[in-house]
């Protein structure tokens, strides 16, 4: 997972989404000169092709005609608070800011080299008497939700985190003594809370090709150790030659595993994060089901792909719930999509439960058929769509 | 919800990566205006030599002078909604509005840097290559496989809109065949064609999913007399008595559903019935076969595609002569023979096909063939009875196989404001 930088600001901001339902309303409220601003950097000059809007969705089109990379802020009328931004803007591109601006009056801001006070000049957003007026009351909620989200996702993630070593305790405990009746029932269930999280683990590149690398992904040469390492001797592997690990070996990995689950769970008790970084945590979970669990991939040993599958919408349900009162806000007709696609595909993985796990299991993954797999993926891709908009509809 | 209007103005695509690749050098000044001149109606407008509007009576890509490429589409639909299914056409009609004008989905529209892109790219800077998306409904769109109507459409079916029958020798794919909607995505530029139908998949995540999709080249017809004869992978030429679009009168007969064919569906008045059939050709037995078998089997001469009773391309075949040995010259069992109309009650076909390879089997021989398209005013009378007599007696069956079949609706034109087949669900 990325960790994109921390948004100074990311109240009274709304970044359209590109593909929402409501194409025609955004076309229309965003259409037309008045809407868009044109903006050129050079490096000693910040040109706005007007000084004045009318309050609502505005887009301000950045152009850097100068030399140096540069970047934009809108700035409240203190020209400290940051209402939106763009960074990075190299010599000769351009790039759109989407913002929903409020009725006042602001300080527009070219950084030319990205540091110091920027060219500076005034803009003035008139009551448009729509639904971007100028009542500051939905910035003002927005910025506690976001607090809320944000908080509550952190944890979240510590609380799954602590799940995942405790289980992993009693998992590896189980392999290493030899119960592998017991460690093959353990090992889907503790695996849940790994994949529900799975991408803020991968964020930590030296953990997650030690914990979660399959066979095929291996370098020439590589050691191989973490779940699949176990997962395949845990299961009797279809390649007929394949010798069974050492008792001596077993404990190894045991070990080498739960050393490193103890070494991730230190580090995310400091993890904070941001509504961007929740939306995209959110759109890669879908991702990783879309690319190796509804492909039967990830576990090949075990086919317990489906509980992977479920835990990782888990996350990803979790990371959109918690944001959904800040889309309420911005843009309930993709928080009212993406709620349904949500349902739909839960409802089609209930029917494939299995009686493990106190009726909370799922069957293998190789008992599919090539149809059954089909629906759960066209699910996938029709919940993966919108939930795509979701960091753009949210964040700056 | 309102509905998406067609974009009527928006960047081209040749237009927005000149102005994205003019760099630094662009002032102020040169800028702002770029960006006023890109976003007005483009100059050349509908009718320019690259592209063919997109409204109109008829849908484009039928009697349209046939392009290079295809690259065709059929969908299921995976909504229980009506109101869903609507809102996706509607915004398939705004995305091949777009797209056939050279202009990118979602064009003149804000491009957030945190939300993917409403067009997926690959086509910015590459003209329109004369795109034509046509859109068809097939038979399950009205009910499905157990009678169920699904979306309240079950009386508005036409009667002669149902699976093909088995005709002798189809070895049919299900994954190849059948779908309740398709797209016909014709361009001169594969890429072109292949960005129409990825986009519209792309729009239809969780209302439609991609059944199965063919790509084609060398269009194996010519749709108007403007454009040569081409070639199949027999290396014949194929098609010579295919309905072009300056003959008006044979069109209207043959082509359009007339608003008195079919009472409970009239929806259908002015567009037309597609007959899609994916047809391997044994490639490598057939280039093993004599010149002498291949020309009979056909019934024309290899190098101009005359008629073997004489005469030059376009000649009318004579069956009644005869050679030497008393035989006639154009085989009973040839092609020409069999598919000519005077031995079909006079229906012709507007031929649309285009040859496909899809790589090779593990036996080393070229999955290729004829990706057969046509469209016919009646399929009952036009199409089926012709087939069932080729299966049965075509010599070239030894060396044909048609593993992949459907059968659409295409409703007529749209006009502007409306969307793909809107007179259907109104």
């Amino acid at each position: 997972m990325r960790i994109p930088r921390l948004a100074a600001a990311l109240v009274a901001v709304v970044a359209l989404p590109a593909l929402s339902a409501c194409t025609d309303n955004r076309a229309t409220t965003t259409k037309g000169a008045d809407r868009t601003i044109t903006v050129t950097s050079n490096d000693d000059s910040c040109d706005l092709s007007a000084d004045t809007a009318p309050s609502g969705n505005l887009v301000y089109r950045v152009h850097n005609a100068g030399s140096k990379v540069t970047e934009f802020y809108l700035y409240g009328e203190d020209g400290l608070r940051i209402v939106g931004e763009v960074e990075n803007v190299g010599p000769g591109l351009s790039r759109d800011l989407v913002l929903h601006v409020p009725a006042g009056r602001y300080v527009p801001a070219c950084k030319p080299g990205m540091g110091g006070q920027g060219i500076r000049s005034r803009f003035t957003v008139t009551d448009s008497g729509g639904a971007g007026g100028a009542s500051g009351a939905v910035a003002g909620a927005t910025r506690q939700q976001v607090a809320t989200a944000t908080r509550q996702y952190a944890a979240y993630v510590r609380d799954q985190s602590g799940q995942l070593l405790a289980g992993t305790r009693r998992f590896v405990a189980a392999y290493a003594a030899g119960d592998d009746a017991r460690a093959r029932t353990l090992y889907p269930a503790v695996r849940v809370h790994w994949e529900r999280i799975e991408p803020v683990a991968e964020s930590f590149g030296d953990l997650d090709p030690k914990m979660d690398l399959r066979e095929a992904d291996l370098r020439e040469g590589q050691r191989w150790t973490g779940w699949h390492r176990v997962e395949k001797d845990l299961w009797p592997p279809r390649n007929a030659g394949y010798r069974a690990l050492t008792p001596d070996q077993r404990g190894t990995y045991a070990e080498d595993l739960l050393a490193n689950t103890r070494a991730l769970d230190r580090r995310v008790q400091k993890l904070s994060f941001t509504v961007d970084q929740i939306g995209n945590g959110a759109k890669s979970l879908l991702d990783e089901v879309a690319t190796g669990k509804v492909t039967g991939e990830e576990e090949h040993w075990s086919h317990t792909d489906l509980y992977d599958f479920a835990a990782n919408v888990d996350g990803a349900r979790v990371a959109f719930e918690g944001l959904r009162p800040v889309l309420r806000q911005k843009d309930p007709v993709l928080g009212r999509r993406i709620d349904r696609r949500f349902q739909e595909l839960q409802r089609l993985l209930e029917r494939h439960r299995s009686g493990a796990h106190g009726g909370r299991g799922f069957v293998s993954y190789d008992t599919l058929s090539r149809a059954e797999v089909r629906r759960l993926s066209d699910a996938v891709n029709a919940l993966s769509e919108p939930l795509s908009q979701l960091t753009a509809a949210v964040a700056l | 919800m309102t509905d998406p209007a067609p974009p009527r103005s928006g960047v081209s695509r040749r237009r927005l990566l000149g102005y994205a690749g003019a760099g630094a050098a662009v002032g102020a000044a040169g800028f702002a205006g770029g960006i006023g001149t890109a976003w007005a109606t483009d100059p050349r407008g509908a009718g320019a030599d690259d592209r063919y509007a997109f409204h109109g009576r008829h849908q484009a890509g039928i009697v349209t002078p046939a392009q290079d490429r295809v690259h065709f589409a059929s969908f299921d639909v995976r909504t229980g909604s009506r109101a869903e299914l609507v809102r996706m056409l509607r915004e398939w009609t705004a995305a091949a509005a777009a797209m056939t004008q050279g202009r990118s989905v979602g064009s003149g529209q804000p491009l957030p840097y945190d939300a993917p892109p409403a067009d997926t790219g690959e086509a910015l800077g590459l003209p329109p290559g004369r795109l034509t998306l046509t859109f068809g409904f097939g038979p399950s769109l009205f009910a499905d496989p157990d009678g169920r109507d699904r979306f309240g459409l079950a009386d508005r079916r036409p009667k002669a809109l149902r699976r093909l029958p088995h005709f002798p020798g189809d070895d049919l794919q299900p994954a190849r065949s059948d779908g309740d909607l398709c797209v016909q995505a014709c361009a001169d530029d594969p890429q072109v064609a292949v960005h129409a139908v990825r986009n519209l998949s792309r729009l239809a995540f969780g209302t439609a999913a991609l059944r199965w999709s063919q790509l084609g080249f060398g269009r194996t017809s010519s749709t108007s007399t403007s454009q040569q004869t081409p070639r199949n992978l027999f290396g014949f030429k194929d098609g010579t008595a295919n309905l072009k679009a300056e003959e008006p009168e044979a069109v209207e007969e043959h082509v359009w559903v007339g608003p008195d064919d079919d009472p409970r569906a009239s929806w259908l008045a002015g567009g037309s019935y597609l007959v899609a059939r994916r047809i391997n050709m044994t490639i490598e037995t057939w280039d093993r076969a004599s010149l002498r078998e291949q020309e009979q089997l056909v019934g024309r001469d290899r190098l101009h595609g005359a008629p073997l009773s004489g005469g030059q391309e376009h000649t009318a075949p004579d069956f009644s002569v005869r050679g030497s040995d008393g035989a006639p010259l154009i085989a009973l069992d040839s092609h020409v023979r069999l598919a000519h109309p005077s031995r079909n009650d006079g229906v012709r076909m507007l031929r649309r096909g285009y040859n496909f390879t899809d790589g090779n089997d593990d036996l080393g021989r070229l999955d290729a063939g004829l990706f057969f398209l046509a469209y016919v005013r009646d399929p009952d009378r036009q199409y089926i009875p012709m087939q069932t007599r080729l299966s049965a007696h075509d010599g070239l069956m030894e060396y044909l196989e048609h593993t992949g079949s459907a059968l659409f609706a295409v409703p007529p034109g749209v006009r502007p404001g409306g969307f793909v087949g809107d007179r259907l669900f109104t």
